[in-house]
């Protein structure tokens, strides 16, 4: 008996020792390549050389606006679509199988699903054309259409990631005893109210999960833009690829990396102190 | 009466918002190059015909892309399962000190970007000679599913009565044999949908795919160098391949998707 006290240590050996040499070593290592110079010593030139980028400037402000954008209108058509699907009874498993397929598109294949709309003679402009607003193609994604180009991005990405969202937040639902609602029915609440003074309170973990890996996520996509813009809407973890496949410069890519992972890091904080900070106070 | 019509539209408005951008694509896929560059264009196919496709997989590297994807795939599938179901099984069945911090430590890998782990271990690679194979990618595609793996299989072994379990032991099974001929084929629905998720999560992998290989591509990593470069019928074929797969796995896995995201997720 004396050895089944090692047991699960020994179970759960092969993976500690695995995330230890593809996790935490890298992590490390990533920090060393970002900070130091060719001949060993410590130094900021990377971050330097990497901030001076022609593309640095527009791809922090693109990914921060895009993260900003997406993200809570991910969370609100998330939320609306979990709550609509309490009220369906017939065809639920279907509603919510079809609901969940994005779940499987990855980002580079949404970027090319949204192309094929997008794009010069694609069907957005052929849909335009039908109802008589254009006569010849509109080009929407290149740099001259900025605004128009980004769009496209964000709503690939809504398209694409709220599902990921929308299960976490039907999990959460299921959590909630039903009797709660009920209760708050007995004394006249509406509909309306029952979600705002019920429903939402008791969703608040499940929304910060969902919004912390959302969010995370959000910062490492970049071939949704790279399919639909290529470097025209450049983007962080983007020219992180760049820098290393392109110019073969580790150095400066891993500079990139280890600034999303702050950015990552950060928000995952404040969301933490935010949504807290509200608990206490209710 | 009327609330329900209304939530059926509402539902129906959702679901065309997802099929359709799909459909769309489709389509390209299944019809000749005139038709895709067509204007304007039907809702509906003109003609079906296989000659996007078939001009996709005459180009050359993309079956080697294809085979790459799922060889990485599939290794993923193995290392995810051979290091996560036993920390599951751990997890599920045995209390020991460290088992809090162990599922800390599991979660906190999740605030990390895959970034920063694929520009060192490319690096780290090359010295080891482990560059440019499904190898290299499927390491770091099972540091992304590990932890998942890990998560799933504690909540699936959790669901198994504990009971069984020992009472196979006062009838004279190991705690092996227990585990082999009893605990195993009930948990193995959910281990199939565990292995289906961490092909998924590899099958889709962009950026680790892309800085491991060179010649060696996956099909992602592939489709990512070449595109800016290429037609648009060898995109939206390139683009079909990718969500086909996707479309199965969720469909096999959709009873244990909130097994997997929910408690996944704790």
């Amino acid at each position: 008996m004396h050895r089944e006290r090692f047991t699960p240590y020994l179970l759960i050996a092969p993976s500690i020792v695995f995330l230890l040499f593809l996790f935490a070593v890298p992590v490390f290592e990533a920090l060393l390549l970002a900070l130091r110079a060719p001949d060993g010593s410590l130094t900021l030139a990377n971050f330097q050389r990497m901030s001076r980028d022609l593309y640095f400037a527009d791809a922090v402000r693109n990914t921060v606006l895009l993260v900003v954008i997406t993200v809570p209108l991910q969370l609100v058509l998330a939320l609306a679509m979990a709550v609509l699907l309490q009220g369906i009874a017939r065809g639920r498993d279907l509603v919510l199988y079809v609901w969940t397929i994005p779940l499987g598109v990855s980002d580079l294949a949404a970027g090319i699903v949204w192309l094929a709309i997008f794009t010069e003679r694609g069907y957005l402009n052929s849909f335009l054309n039908w109802i008589g607003l254009i006569e010849r193609p509109q080009i929407w994604l290149s740099y001259e259409t900025p605004a128009m180009l980004f769009l496209a991005v964000v709503i690939a990405e809504i398209w694409r990631a709220t599902a990921i969202m929308f299960v976490i937040l039907v999990a959460g639902l299921q959590l909630i005893p039903k009797e709660y609602g009920e209760a708050a029915e007995v004394f006249g609440a509406t509909a309306w109210r029952r979600f705002w003074r019920v429903t939402l309170p008791l969703l608040k973990p499940s929304m910060q999960v969902a919004l912390i890996l959302r969010t995370i996520a959000a910062f490492g996509v970049f071939s949704v833009a790279l399919a639909l813009g290529g470097r025209d809407i450049p983007i962080l973890a983007g020219e992180a690829h760049y820098w290393y496949n392109l110019y073969r410069n580790p150095a400066i890519a891993s500079a990139y990396a280890v600034i999303i992972m702050g950015i990552s890091i950060a928000i995952t904080l404040v969301y933490l102190r935010l949504l807290r900070s509200r608990q206490d106070e209710s | 009466m009327r609330h329900r019509t209304f939530y059926l539209a509402l539902a129906l408005i959702f679901c065309a918002w997802v099929l359709l951008p799909i459909f769309l694509l489709t389509i390209l896929a299944f019809t000749e190059r005139q038709a895709i560059f067509a204007w304007p264009k039907g809702l509906l196919p003109e003609a079906f015909s296989l000659e996007t496709l078939r001009f996709f997989f005459g180009v050359q590297g993309v079956w080697r892309a294809l085979r790459n994807s799922v060889v990485v795939a599939l290794l993923t599938v193995v290392f995810a399962l051979a290091l996560g179901a036993p920390a599951g099984y751990a997890l599920a069945r045995y209390r020991f000190a460290g088992k809090d911090a162990y599922r800390v430590m599991i979660l906190i890998t999740r605030a990390f970007p895959l970034m920063i782990l694929a520009v060192p271990l490319a690096v780290r690679f090359i010295d080891l000679g482990l560059y440019d194979t499904p190898w290299a990618v499927a390491l770091v595609h099972t540091a992304l599913a590990l932890p998942f793996a890990a998560l799933i299989t504690s909540s699936i072994f959790l669901g198994i009565p504990r009971e069984l379990e020992e009472a196979a032991w006062t009838l004279g099974c190991t705690r092996l044999q227990a585990f082999v001929k009893l605990v195993l084929p009930l948990a193995l629905p959910g281990l199939v949908a565990t292995a289906i998720f961490a092909f998924v999560i590899s099958w889709n992998e962009v950026f680790a795919a892309t800085i491991l290989t060179l010649r060696e591509r996956t099909l992602t990593a592939y489709l990512l160098t070449v595109l800016p470069d290429s037609p648009l019928p060898f995109r939206f074929a390139g683009g079909f391949f990718l969500i086909v797969p996707a479309l199965a796995f969720i469909f096999a896995i959709r009873r244990y998707l909130f097994t997997l995201w929910g408690i996944a997720n704790r």
